[in-house]
């Protein structure tokens, strides 16, 4: 005996295959729409642009001619004495390379402490007045959307070269980006213990204090080190305007050709950058693990 | 029960010593961690020779320039033009250059996610030469491709493709890893092959993650445009500098107001498509 499929009505299995036409159909409008709305933007941006592909196709070629001449002359029967004089500039540049990790170590934390100190007036939860928590929200948002390395040419101007407008670009940037992060973790935590040092009568700079830093202090530890690990590459092209490290050394190798120069500090920065992001991750992880031993 | 006041304090302090105690080892590790980063900071300070007298000069400065800067002005009307064109070339290279390398990204980081390739080798290749090309910068790679294919906005493209691709690379990998490996083993259980899992297991889930990241990157991608120009490969930055370098201030923050606008702008509708992206896949 043969087992009874349960068949649809036609008119309603005609109603489900149409609905299921009309869904593809809409899907594949919309793709279609989404597409032609891709490629008129590609075609404007790129007759915005400059985009010239006869001269790309052209000139192409100098861009890998350019990593090969930045390939130094070795060989392997006088490679220390090769290798020597295509790091001829090392200990200069060892000594730049650490300013560089001075001026994001100096900014980073500047400017953290000044986005530890604002933070608390951004947030929502913690501040009644609407103007204050605003005002400061804009404040950081002006601070974080100029490049840093607009300050810094500004204040090269203000301050005279030298490390010292880099450092400043550098915390103020810090300042508005952390103190945005910052703002976000604090509107995010438990409010119980807030309302307790409200409730036994602490002032607000009590209820900071004891309500909320013990509850954000590893997640700021660790926005922050993600901030220093940016700011090192930030402070690496600080000299190409003037404001200290080794971006003078390198801009100056770059504008001059001496294309063996520019590979040696490039790697030298590569190098350094991986370790500090290799550093700042290990200790990253090790405080979000504090973070969920102690919730 | 008892209530916690002054009188009883010293008697609940005598019967739970150890909550009342102070934790030395946890008080010297703060004060170590502490006296280290200031230790570093002063350092700093010291070493890279950081005239601190100058500070007040300098701010007085600052608030002369800042005085100068008002009322924001462009000066005349072929300058404003000349200010949209530029913000108009930003754009572009924002833009393409974000395209570029999320298209050339896509490609490689499948090369170096460790469940759709899994050759070790392949996979820590990949993995290096992506992190050297992120740890570039975006200003040098500009620097590199005006003299490829000389000033303009062109070569700004270019380096943003090249930098992109290097954080694109790593970002989509570690999306990728992170997909559900459910889908690909009923594929392969299914009989399809490895090429299979990854079309119709991985991609599904991972492409609106990229989409979002690719667009959250447009915002901070139309930032890094805008200062590109300073090295000379087009857009608003080139603008930007030489007006700073000529001491025109009320030019200047016209340009920084431009900058301001068209960079939330950016930001408010890549954070509506986000949204629209991410809603969608959360209904589907």
């Amino acid at each position: 005996m043969r087992a009874a499929i349960p068949e649809l009505p036609q008119a309603r299995l005609r109603e489900l295959t149409d609905h299921y036409a009309s869904a593809v159909a809409e899907k594949r409008r919309q793709l279609w729409l989404g597409s032609a709305l891709l490629v008129g933007a590609v075609l404007a941006a790129g007759w915005m642009g400059d985009v010239d592909p006869w001269k790309f196709s052209e000139n192409f070629w100098r861009f890998p001619a350019y990593f090969a001449n930045m390939v130094p002359k070795f060989s392997f029967t006088s490679a220390w004495a090769d290798l020597s004089e295509w790091f001829w500039g090392l200990p200069r540049w060892t000594r730049l390379l650490g300013d560089t990790l001075l001026i994001a170590y100096v900014g980073t934390l500047s400017g953290a402490i000044g986005g530890f100190v604002l933070c608390f007036l951004a947030s929502a939860n913690l501040v009644r007045s609407r103007t204050i928590v605003f005002l400061t929200r804009r404040a950081l948002e002006f601070c974080r959307t100029v490049p840093e390395i607009v300050f810094a040419l500004i204040f090269v101007l203000a301050f005279g070269l030298g490390p010292l407008p880099g450092v400043l670009a550098l915390a103020i940037h810090t300042m508005g980006a952390l103190g945005k992060q910052f703002a976000e973790v604090v509107e995010n935590i438990d409010s119980k213990p807030i309302e307790g040092v409200a409730a036994s009568g602490g002032s607000w700079l009590q209820i900071v204090r004891f309500g909320a830093v013990p509850q954000v202090l590893s997640n700021f530890a660790s926005y922050a080190l993600l901030r220093f690990e940016y700011n090192v590459r930030g402070a690496a092209v600080m000299g190409f305007v003037g404001a200290g490290g080794i971006g003078q050394d390198l801009i100056e190798a770059v504008r001059k050709f001496y294309f063996t120069d520019v590979s040696a500090i490039l790697l030298l920065i590569v190098a350094t950058i991986m370790i500090i992001d290799f550093i700042t991750e290990r200790v990253r992880h090790h405080l979000i693990g504090l973070q969920g031993a102690g919730t | 029960m008892i209530a916690l006041n002054s009188e009883n304090r010293a008697a609940i302090a005598a019967r739970h010593p150890e909550i009342f105690r102070p934790s030395w080892r946890r008080r010297s590790m703060i004060v170590t961690g502490l006296g280290a980063a200031v230790g570093v900071f002063v350092f700093g300070i010291v070493q890279l020779d950081i005239p601190l007298n100058r500070l007040s000069d300098g701010i007085f400065m600052l608030g002369g320039f800042l005085r100068l800067m008002l009322p924001p002005d462009p000066g005349s009307w072929a300058l404003a033009l000349t200010c949209l064109h530029a913000l108009g070339e930003t754009l572009s290279i924002a833009f393409l250059g974000t395209l570029g390398g999320a298209l050339l990204a896509f490609p490689a980081s499948l090369l170096a996610a460790r469940n759709v390739v899994a050759n070790r080798i392949i996979h820590f290749l990949a993995r290096r030469s992506l992190d050297t090309v992120r740890g570039v910068d975006t200003l040098i790679w500009a620097l590199i491709w005006v003299g490829v294919v000389g000033l303009g906005p062109f070569a700004g493209i270019l380096a943003l493709v090249c930098s992109d691709f290097g954080t694109f690379g790593k970002l989509f990998s570690e999306a990728i890893e992170a997909a559900d490996k459910k889908p690909v083993e009923g594929i392969q259980a299914a009989g399809g092959n490895h090429l299979h899992g990854v079309r119709f297991g991985l991609l599904p889930q991972v492409i609106p993650i990229l989409l979002s990241q690719v667009l959250y990157y447009f915002e901070s991608n139309t930032r890094s445009a805008t200062i590109i120009g300073i090295v000379g490969a087009g857009g608003i930055g080139l603008q930007l500098a030489e007006q700073i370098r000529v001491l025109e201030w009320q030019k200047v923050s016209f340009l920084i107001l431009l900058i301001l606008v068209a960079v939330s702008a950016i930001d408010w509708m890549s954070s509506r498509l986000r949204f629209a992206i991410i809603g969608r896949r959360a209904i589907a």
